[in-house]
């Protein structure tokens, strides 16, 4: 693998992971709890879907098809985002826990990107960075009073931790070329991230009275940055390109 | 001849389209001007990457600049080689904001906390007595605040 399909294939797994997620968060909109939720999670959307084109177009730039194609045109096992962000919304705890686990992973990425070698890829993460901080000042926030609520909100939001931790973990998926990243200063590579992302949120979900499931339970769940991806994913394309797939001739 | 400074006076008539009464060079994101003869390149930088209104901005820019005939050919670009902050918004750009209701962004150098967002003032009675309902608006660059003062419920133009 040389340095550019290394950067390909980075590129792929951060784009898909937005996407994707964008498409879970819209999913609140209309239902979330409150309408200040609803529209919490409405706006992330955006942002997320938002970020992801801007992220297809540097692939576009490097010879990849055009943000359209590659966002609308693909089956499930041609997408390389965590197996995190393709689960449903479930109940609110859960997309709450979900949306701190891979926002502070997010927000710890974009902060070292910004001073990739890989200066497009600098540029984007700058401005991404600065918005996704608003993502994770609102997950801390509810996190924190959710889990230091009453009894029902704590063990619902522990709970929904304990599901989420080994496919949180799975963010890391150690990609085929991390050194190349890693040595070309185009990146700091998954487990420096992981290891980072470890550092911020452990503190905080302590501060919230939640608790980490004990180390030697963690088994990260892999597959997805390769394109295994459970039964979620292809309905959740299917539901997204409905109205693409009636005329992708269509000029909007 | 055409200058740099002239372009930038006339895209003073280009507004926000979803804060109408702000030009897009008041709100900052007019990031490059060059021109050669009487052709006209000009770079805009996005607000926020999912803007709905960044095409749209693109297209009233040739529109607006298409429009005097002093002009060659126009063309424009969007780009992230200079980032967006609020910081870039101009005095005036503050006075449009308020003139739309909303809370102009605190100067904050790109250190953004629940903090600055708290201590936003009403943008009708100018009180500081407020509170922050929610950091995510009607639309990305809004945030949702209350006045204990005046009673009143504003957004804020969200400081990034």
């Amino acid at each position: 693998m040389n340095s550019i399909d290394a950067l390909k294939e980075l590129l792929y797994k951060m784009a898909d992971d937005q996407l994707i997620i964008g498409h879970r968060n819209s999913e609140w909109t209309g239902l979330g709890p409150i309408l200040e939720e609803d529209i919490a999670f409405s706006s992330m959307a955006q942002d997320k879907i938002g970020q992801s084109e801007h992220l297809y177009n540097l692939l576009n730039q490097l010879g990849e098809a055009d943000a359209d194609t590659v966002a609308f045109t693909r089956n499930a096992n041609q997408f390389h985002s965590s197996k995190l962000v393709e689960l449903p919304i479930g109940d609110y705890s859960f997309s709450l826990i979900r949306h701190f686990l891979f926002d502070f992973s997010e927000y710890l990425r974009f902060e070292a990107l910004r001073s990739s070698a890989y200066e497009p890829l600098a540029q984007v993460s700058k401005k991404f960075f600065g918005e996704i901080k608003y993502h994770t000042m609102h997950a801390n926030t509810w996190v924190n009073q959710l889990g230091n609520g009453n009894e029902e909100s704590h063990r619902k939001m522990q709970e929904s931790l304990n599901f989420a931790w080994n496919y949180a973990l799975g963010i890391f998926e150690p990609g085929p070329a991390e050194n190349i990243l890693v040595d070309e200063y185009i990146f700091i590579g998954e487990e420096s991230l992981k290891n980072r992302w470890l550092d911020t949120i452990i503190p905080l979900l302590k501060k919230s009275g939640l608790t980490i499931p004990s180390e030697d339970t963690w088994k990260p769940i892999y597959g997805g940055r390769t394109g295994v991806h459970s039964e979620n994913l292809q309905p959740l394309l299917e539901e997204m390109t409905e109205v693409y797939s009636i005329d992708p001739s269509a000029d909007w | 001849m055409i200058t740099e400074a002239y372009i930038r006076e006339e895209l003073k008539q280009v507004k926000d389209p979803e804060i109408p009464t702000i030009s897009i060079v008041d709100l900052g994101i007019v990031t490059g001007i060059k021109i050669d003869n009487t052709d006209v390149h000009v770079t805009l930088t996005p607000t926020f990457a999912g803007c709905p209104a960044l095409r749209l901005m693109e297209d009233m820019v040739v529109d607006h600049l298409n429009t005097n005939n002093k002009l060659g050919n126009i063309s424009v670009e969007t780009s992230f080689e200079t980032t967006w902050t609020t910081d870039l918004i101009t005095p005036e750009g503050h006075v449009a904001i308020k003139k739309h209701g909303l809370a102009p962004p605190r100067r904050n150098c790109s250190n953004i906390s629940m903090e600055i967002l708290e201590s936003t003032n009403c943008p009708y009675c100018d009180s500081e007595n407020t509170s922050m309902k929610s950091p995510f608006g009607p639309t990305l660059c809004r945030s949702l605040h209350y006045c204990n003062n005046c009673k009143q419920a504003f957004e804020g133009f969200k400081p990034v």
